[in-house]
């Protein structure tokens, strides 16, 4: 398997799509490289993870063949870069709907160019995949929903209209009753905004479907991490984290069923007593930023000093899938309605006062059976970094081992977090 | 015979333990292949039970056969025999400072390092220093001396030296400014300090403790004494010498 593996190339495919193919070229490779080194040299690895490779060998080809497939075939494609965008609807109105968060530091000198440098890197590496045409999925979109939750975000968006049709969507930045009727408000315009591109209505049979679908999904990555939970760990952190990836990239239906597929698999192993790492293995929980792909710096580094990731609290993780949509609607505005409620519950530190998500944060400590929360912020991502405050106070309240780090893609610090997270797991240790 | 050693990124530093006294130390500077000089020094304990730790401790560990600790938990340890109530450590080495706050029996239960930027690191005063035209010696005499001071703003190693610049083409003396410098790195360790813990029993090791004139203004910042090693660039590696009697 190891030596097979490639991430695959498809330049016809690229050139069709308007990407600078002689820098794309590269990438390949180079991702091959990093996924053998951080994934594939893993021993007693899940055999159902090979579905999930695949689909880091397929990422710029097979998937992005079948999108492109769909998109001719009548399916337009969205995407989104926040998990507060809802992809029921656009599932609803036969729409695709892509995650396009960047996590790769090669396109963040293409943002610099244009963008200010001390933003964001996720912000910053989405927007220099658009500007220098180096990601097929930011190619293929037809357009583009961004949001207000972050001044880095909102800011680019206007920016970024410029090479890529791009709506806006107001997330309130309160949870107040006046702030969930404002909400339901966007989500019918965004509704609207669909139907318009993928010229149909969605009425309630179809909406029901698409919280159905991706309901489906969420469930699954919850039964997934139910089971991650289990000492010793059947599955490590970093496969989970790919897993959490591809969920904003993958086919939802099919998506779900794979997860199943490995969930049943792991329930074999932990019935078996299989497991990737003995039960002495210090138990480490992450906190945060998301880590959009293919940024799996933390884990590996984590991993590497010893100890196994056990949960993500992060939007990629289980601020994804934590909640689901109640079902039982009776009509179309009750269940735009329900879905406005599932939404107003994602706890993103753009919101004030956020206190729910330290409740939840504690909650997934216990869940996860870890032993130290290790806290993920962004270079200047100003609201987690600020709530890491409040997180560490009532970590330290309750003996919680915490650390906070900032970082961002670059590899310079890496040295550097290297020692911390070991000095952490000594301090775990005792 | 245990044997600590800690591999800088400026030095490497050995200490000999037997039967719990200090036999040898040594300090020789890293040069470009530090694990050559490491492993050459380690050639004087050939049946020595030996910890690594600092910067090169990963690669130590790929040439010899032995156990590694981090730098946090080696100065802990370190302070900790020299110092038995001590609580709190204060470590500036050459590139990172870091602060670990210990528990009464002297577990660690938290630790705070500087971040991307030098500013308030050994390296970062050599560089003032060298700007000025003064010996890390001269530097601190200087600072102590001088009777007047200006406030450095700039948290950027590379902005402060700008700073400096710009304030020698102001005719500010060279005796003012290594005043200045000092009083920017005290306040902003100070501040890594009590963002923290409380200082009691703070003890300061790595070898910007060596800066009498520092350590001085530390301690009206701070409003505590603090203790300092007879050599504290040698704590590190002490803290493992200890460590690879336990593992
Ligand atoms: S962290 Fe906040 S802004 Fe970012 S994806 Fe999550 S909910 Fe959206
Ligand atoms: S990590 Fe923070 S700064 Fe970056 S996009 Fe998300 S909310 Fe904005």
């Amino acid at each position: 398997m190891n030596d097979a593996f490639q991430v695959h190339s498809d330049p016809e495919l690229w050139e069709e799509l308007g990407m600078d193919v002689a820098r794309f070229s590269g990438m390949p490779p180079m991702l091959t490289n990093a996924y053998k080194n951080i994934f594939l040299s893993q021993h007693n690895r899940p055999e159902k993870m090979s579905y999930f490779d695949d689909m880091v060998a397929n990422i710029h080809t097979g998937r992005i063949r079948e999108i492109y497939d769909a998109k001719k075939g009548g399916k337009p494609v969205i995407g989104t870069f926040c998990v507060y965008v809802p992809e029921e609807l656009v599932v609803a109105a036969g729409g695709i709907c892509i995650g396009l968060c960047g996590g790769a530091q090669g396109s963040i000198a293409d943002a610099e160019k244009i963008l200010p440098r001390n933003i964001c890197p996720m912000v910053k590496s989405a927007f220099g995949f658009k500007v220098g045409k180096i990601c097929p999925y930011f190619q293929v979109v037809d357009l583009v929903y961004g949001e207000t939750t972050c001044d880095a975000k909102k800011k680019t968006w206007e920016l970024l209209d410029r090479y890529v049709p791009t709506h806006v969507m107001e997330i309130p930045q309160m949870k107040r009753e006046r702030d969930k009727w404002l909400w339901l408000d966007e989500v019918k315009d965004f509704k609207a905004a669909v139907e318009r591109i993928t010229d149909t209505v969605a009425d309630f049979d179809a909406v029901a479907d698409g919280i159905k679908t991706i309901n489906a999904k969420r469930f699954a990555l919850q039964r997934l991490n139910a089971l991650r939970h289990h000492n010793p760990s059947p599955i490590s952190g970093r496969d989970m984290l790919l897993i959490e990836q591809i969920a904003f990239y993958d086919e939802p239906v099919r998506f779900a069923q794979k997860v199943h597929e490995l969930c049943d698999e792991l329930e074999q192993r932990i019935g078996n007593g299989v497991s990737v790492a003995p039960t002495s293995t210090p138990r480490v929980m992450v906190s945060g930023t998301p880590m959009a792909l293919p940024n799996w710096k933390l884990h590996f580094i984590i991993e590497s000093a010893g100890a196994i990731v056990v949960n993500e609290e992060s939007c990629i993780g289980t601020r994804y899938y934590k909640d689901l949509i109640d079902e039982s609607s009776a009509d179309l505005e009750q269940q735009l309605e329900r879905l406005t409620e599932r939404y107003m519950k994602i706890d993103c530190s753009c919101f004030t006062p956020n206190d729910d998500r330290i409740a939840q944060v504690l909650k997934e400590y216990e869940a996860s059976g870890a032993e130290g929360i290790i806290d993920y912020c962004l270079q200047f991502c100003h609201t987690y970094n600020i709530e890491a405050v409040k997180l560490r106070e009532a970590c330290e309240a309750r003996g919680i081992p915490f650390m906070s780090i900032e970082t961002d893609y670059a590899p310079d610090d890496v040295g550097q977090l290297q020692t911390r997270v070991e000095a952490f797991l000594e301090q775990i240790r005792g | 015979m245990q044997v600590g050693i800690d591999l800088g990124s400026r030095t490497i530093k050995t200490v000999a333990l037997k039967g719990g006294a200090v036999l040898q130390r040594r300090v020789v500077e890293s040069g470009f292949e530090p694990h050559r000089q490491a492993l050459q020094l380690l050639g004087d304990h050939p049946r020595a039970r030996v910890v690594a730790t600092g910067y090169g401790r990963h690669l130590m560990q790929q040439h010899a056969d032995l156990d590694i600790i981090t730098e946090i938990k080696a100065h802990a340890l370190g302070a900790r025999h020299l110092f038995p109530h001590c609580r709190t450590v204060l470590d500036v080495g050459g590139q990172d400072s870091k602060v670990i706050q210990l528990s009464e029996n002297g577990r660690i239960v938290s630790f705070q390092m500087n971040d991307k930027c030098a500013a308030g690191t050994g390296r970062f005063l050599e560089m003032m220093a060298l700007s000025l035209g003064y010996d890390l010696k001269q530097f601190g005499l200087a600072a102590a001396e001088a009777q007047a001071s200006t406030a450095i703003n700039s948290m950027c190693a590379v902005f402060a030296e700008s700073e400096v610049v710009s304030l020698k083409n102001r005719g500010v003396p060279p005796g003012e400014i290594a005043r200045s410098v000092h009083l920017a790195v005290a306040s902003r360790l100070a501040a890594m300090v009590q963002k923290t813990c409380e200082s009691h029993h703070l003890v300061f090791t790595g070898g910007v403790a060596n800066n009498k004139t520092l350590v001085a203004m530390l301690e009206k910042a701070l409003g505590v004494p603090i203790l300092v090693p007879e050599d504290p660039s040698i704590v590190g590696a002490l803290g493992a010498a200890l460590h690879a009697g336990c593992s």
